[in-house]
């Protein structure tokens, strides 16, 4: 078996110049003649503007412009989008507020977008944006999720009364009623998926260049789908016509879904680069990074299960609030409707589910996909619910999930998704014996003799993966269709270079998708070269989120692989005058049955190019091919996470013992690399559920703006963690990949405040189980009341 | 403006940089070497991590200027691609990175580690002594892994040296 291909653990061809401190990210890029841009912001969440003067600061040394909303509106570009368009119980509309780039009359969250100070320095910028004299009217803010849409809150928008973007729902209201009705047993719960920001370490930046000579305009910008930017920069906000503007995302220092969006700094940036004649480079502090990047989660929940007298679960009932923020970003309205709902069926067969959503505009910053993107969300319902269920009836937890557990396929939840493949029974079992789960009661009574509370905790999560099938998610109200493109150049001694259409930021592509190259072509992998990031270089393409570059991009990259041996076993045939279909293809060769003619992959490809032993009349000279894969279904990765905590009642510090994770992604291409993907996601997780919490004042003030107020997670607060495999081999793509990117931020949330509760005894904590709120709970705690 | 010179990476450089220049705009802006990173303005998460003088300092919080004299190392300083230091290699291997952003700092961090704690290092060692850096997309687990591993790998250079 060659040593590069599917299922090897190859060291990551990217990584040498990211240790040598080679890399090429936004910032490090610099043009020739650039000016540095600085954003005068609101310092009030909600405020008219009356006046904006900018005599004192245009004067000021070094700058070069200054621009406000209305010289944006002057040369008629666009608001900034949203491309889901969600319809309410209805039938109507979603009700959403215009979205400028720069305010023209309102500012509606702290760090929204004044004017733009550009200046020769940086520091200029800086100075002379504060020499900005802006009056504002102030007004009340609306802030808080849970009551943003009672009647007599501030609005924040005209066009959405009482806050209310929309009031969506999905499932069958009746039939799941009818269920609760003949429960035997209904466990409720009330749950706050707390606010994150998401924190790639990379701010984001862009520099924006307009070449006067040809009219084209270059952004580079720290984008997980440079593509997906240039249309809406295009088609929507009406910067320039596709074929004079040029998106360029180089190495992005991470994304976690916050890099998905077009937001007012590029569009500004690659704007104002025509209006300055010289480039605009803009790039985010971690200040701004807090105020003005997409948040994530966000909900207030209430949720319900039915249950039958044999413990089966006969019906789920949610009604959940979602915050949205000040304005509806690129994919807002989607994250808590269909990337959320549709997986409230988890592992489990339900047969009735039926769930409401209300979402809400507040003066916060803009809410969209935070790693996971509404499915962490709704495994937190579902796995908080189950766990509750089983300890309402005395059941053991992993007991009572099996005993709920989907065990057929294909099956169809009564939210749309239909689970091609999976047996969760196998992930729960492989977790439960590498998580010792049978000596937990001797642990847990060895943490009591010491003084300390010990729990575990599970987390079967499902999430829905390699989004999606053009078709249907047009059917749901995408704008778009999420199919995914790629191109393999094959050159003429037999390298290779391969275009695609998704976006490494972290993922590790240039080694994964090289690696399927080298199996399928059966060369080396130092002779492919995959090219991504560049909508000059590479034509078109829906870029890197929701777990899809794997299970969507991959399989574009596959069946383009197909293309290209088929075209090269013509060529081979004719020039070993042999017929095509006496022509098998292995590892590298192609070998005529039943002679001892063969030739080599970089033979066939010279031969190709050179065209002189086959009619180029019937074979077209050259070996390139490119496809468009459209998915058939969404991917069901699926796994158990196992928590153990140890609480010390008297600090309320949880110590996490022991992380157990068995995950199902299919086929993997490089373990080593999905393991890193799974780590990365326990550790948000872990944040989310334990240290991460987002708090706006009553004025709409961010109190979390800066790594020493907003908690993330470092070294010293996590363990080490146990990885486990189970496989089955997706069945809807060419290559059986689930995905894996988004699985560990899912499970982990659930997992952990599980066994934080199992802990304490009683389910009364919220996210983030900080000490202090641990503390305070541990006072109540049974356990602890015994023990002493 | 004021003269400022440093010994960085070996090379005497002198700049005339305005007083509240900070040490990583003269390094990344003056002299282009971007491998040193800013993440977050506050010596919070140590993508600035720099040598002054053979100690680990956050270069987003230090004034140029009071690094006159100094000698300075940066990421670019410590190996090449292809004469890579222990512990560039040691993060290669045990996948210690994975959008490479806090690399740079987190390496430089590590080899200071080294350089205080020796090079035996068990995880808790490692753990606490990542508390200045901050990395968003490994869990850490294998930056742990990696700084174990460079640790020893630095200890068996300095041994085969030595011999």
């Amino acid at each position: 078996m060659s040593t590069s291909g599917i299922g090897q653990s190859v060291r990551r061809v990217e990584d040498i110049r990211f240790i040598t401190g080679n890399g090429n990210y936004t910032d490090d890029i610099s043009r020739p003649g650039q000016t540095y841009a600085f954003f005068v912001r609101s310092p009030h969440a909600h405020a008219t503007i009356k006046s904006i003067n900018t005599k004192t600061a245009a004067a000021a040394p070094g700058v070069v412009g200054i621009l406000t909303g209305k010289e944006l509106a002057a040369d008629k570009i666009g608001g900034l989008i949203c491309g889901w368009m969600i319809h309410s119980k209805d039938g109507s509309p979603m009700k959403a507020g215009a979205h400028p780039a720069l305010a023209v009359d309102k500012v509606r969250y702290v760090g929204d977008h004044v004017a733009v100070v550009i200046a020769e320095t940086l520091n200029q910028a800086r100075d002379a944006a504060e020499l900005v004299e802006v009056e504002y009217d102030v007004h009340a803010a609306t802030v808080d999720t849970a009551t943003a849409a009672k009647p007599g809150q501030p609005q924040v928008h005209a066009e959405a009364p009482n806050n209310t973007v929309y009031n969506w729902h999905i499932g069958e209201k009746d039939a799941t009623d009818a269920a609760f009705a003949k429960a035997a047993h209904v466990t409720k719960i009330d749950l706050i998926n707390n606010r994150l920001v998401p924190n790639a370490m990379e701010p984001r930046a862009a520099i924006g260049d307009y070449d006067r000579g040809t009219g084209t305009y270059t952004l580079f910008t720290t984008s997980q789908n440079p593509h997906v930017a240039r249309l809406v920069l295009s088609a929507f906000i009406g910067i320039a016509p596709e074929n004079k503007l040029r998106v360029i995302a180089p190495d992005v220092g991470g994304g976690f879904g916050s890099k998905i969006f077009i937001y007012a700094e590029e569009t500004v940036c690659i704007w104002a680069s025509k209006k300055v004649r010289r480039p605009v480079k803009w790039v985010c502090d971690r200040t701004e990074a807090f105020l003005c990047d997409a948040h994530g989660r966000d909900h207030v929940t209430h949720a319900e299960a039915a249950i039958d007298a044999s413990g089966k679960i006969t019906g789920v009932r949610v009604k959940t609030t979602a915050n949205l923020g000040a304005y509806l970003s690129t994919f807002a309205s989607s994250v808590p409707t269909y990337l959320y709902a549709p997986l409230l069926s988890g592992q489990y067969n339900i047969p009735n589910i039926y769930c409401e959503v209300d979402g809400v505009y507040t003066n916060t910053a803009p809410v969209d996909a935070y790693r996971g993107a509404g499915r962490p969300e709704a495994t937190f319902v579902i796995e908080r619910l189950v766990e509750v269920a089983a300890r309402e009836l005395g059941r053991d937890p992993a007991e009572f999930r099996m005993h709920n557990f989907i065990t057929t396929f294909p099956h169809q939840t009564p939210v749309i998704m239909a689970y091609d493949t999976g047996d969760y029974g196998a992930s729960m079992k492989m977790a439960l014996d590498m998580a010792d789960y049978k000596g937990f009661a001797a642990r847990k009574a060895a943490s009591a003799k010491a003084g300390k509370l010990r729990g575990v905790g599970f987390s079967a999560y499902i999430e829905a993966c390699g989004i999606a099938p053009s078709k249907a998610v047009g059917s749901l109200g995408a704008g778009v269709g999420l199919w995914e493109s790629a191109e393999v150049r094959v050159n003429p001694v037999g390298t290779v270079e391969v275009l695609t259409g998704s976006h490494s930021h972290g993922q590790g592509h240039e080694t994964t998708f090289a690696q399927l190259v080298s199996h399928r072509l059966g060369i080396p992998i130092e002779q492919v070269t995959i090219v991504h990031g560049d909508t000059d270089k590479v034509q078109m393409g829906m870029g890197t989120y929701g777990s899809r570059s794997g299970a969507v991009g991959m399989s574009a990259i596959q069946k383009a692989l197909e293309k290209v041996i088929k075209k090269a076993t013509t060529v081979a045939a004719a020039v070993m005058e042999v017929p095509e279909d006496t022509i098998d293809f292995n590892d590298g060769i192609f070998e005529a049955r039943g002679t001892n003619k063969k030739m080599a992959f970089g033979e066939v490809a010279l031969q190709a190019y050179v065209a002189h032993k086959f009619d180029s009349e019937k074979i077209e000279p050259g070996l390139k091919e490119g496809a468009f894969y459209d998915p058939k279904n969404f991917t069901f990765p699926s796994g158990v996470h196992i928590a153990e905590v140890e609480i010390d009642p008297e600090t309320g510090i949880t110590k996490v013992e022991k992380w157990t994770a068995v995950d199902d992604f299919g086929t993997l291409i490089n373990p080593m690399i999905v393991e890193g993907q799974v780590h990365g996601g326990i550790a948000q997780g872990i944040g989310q559920a334990m240290l991460e919490g987002t708090v706006y004042d009553k004025s709409g003030q961010l109190v979390t703006a800066s790594f020493m107020d907003y908690c993330m997670p470092r070294a010293h607060d996590l363990p080490s963690f146990n990885v486990g495999m189970t496989t089955t081999p997706c069945t809807t793509n060419p290559l059986g990949i689930k995905g894996c990117g988004e699985a560990g931020a899912i499970a982990a949330p659930a997992a952990l405040i599980n066994a934080i509760t199992n802990a304490l005894g009683h389910e009364n904590i919220a996210m983030p189980a900080t000490p202090q709120a641990v503390w305070q709970a541990a006072k109540s705690s049974p356990h602890k009341i015994a023990a002493e | 403006m004021t003269a400022v010179t440093m010994l960085v990476n070996g090379k005497s450089v002198t700049a005339d940089v305005e007083p509240r220049t900070l040490l990583v705009q003269f390094i990344r802006d003056h002299q282009q070497l971007t491998g040193t990173h800013v993440g977050c303005d506050t010596s919070q998460c140590g993508a600035c991590v720099v040598h002054v003088d053979g100690k680990a300092i956050k270069s987003c919080t230090t004034l140029a200027l009071s690094c006159d004299g100094a000698q300075v190392t940066t990421i670019e300083g410590v190996g090449t691609e292809t004469d890579l230091h222990p512990m560039q290699a040691a993060f290669r291997e045990h996948h210690g990175l994975q959008c490479g952003f806090c690399t740079p700092g987190m390496i430089m961090t590590s080899i200071d580690i080294v350089r205080r704690k020796g090079t035996n290092l068990d995880e808790a060692t490692i753990r606490a002594e990542l508390e200045g850096n901050i990395c968003r997309c490994t869990g850490y687990h294998n930056i742990v892994k990696a700084v174990a591993a460079g640790a020893q790998a630095m200890g068996a250079t300095t041994k085969q040296a030595a011999e």
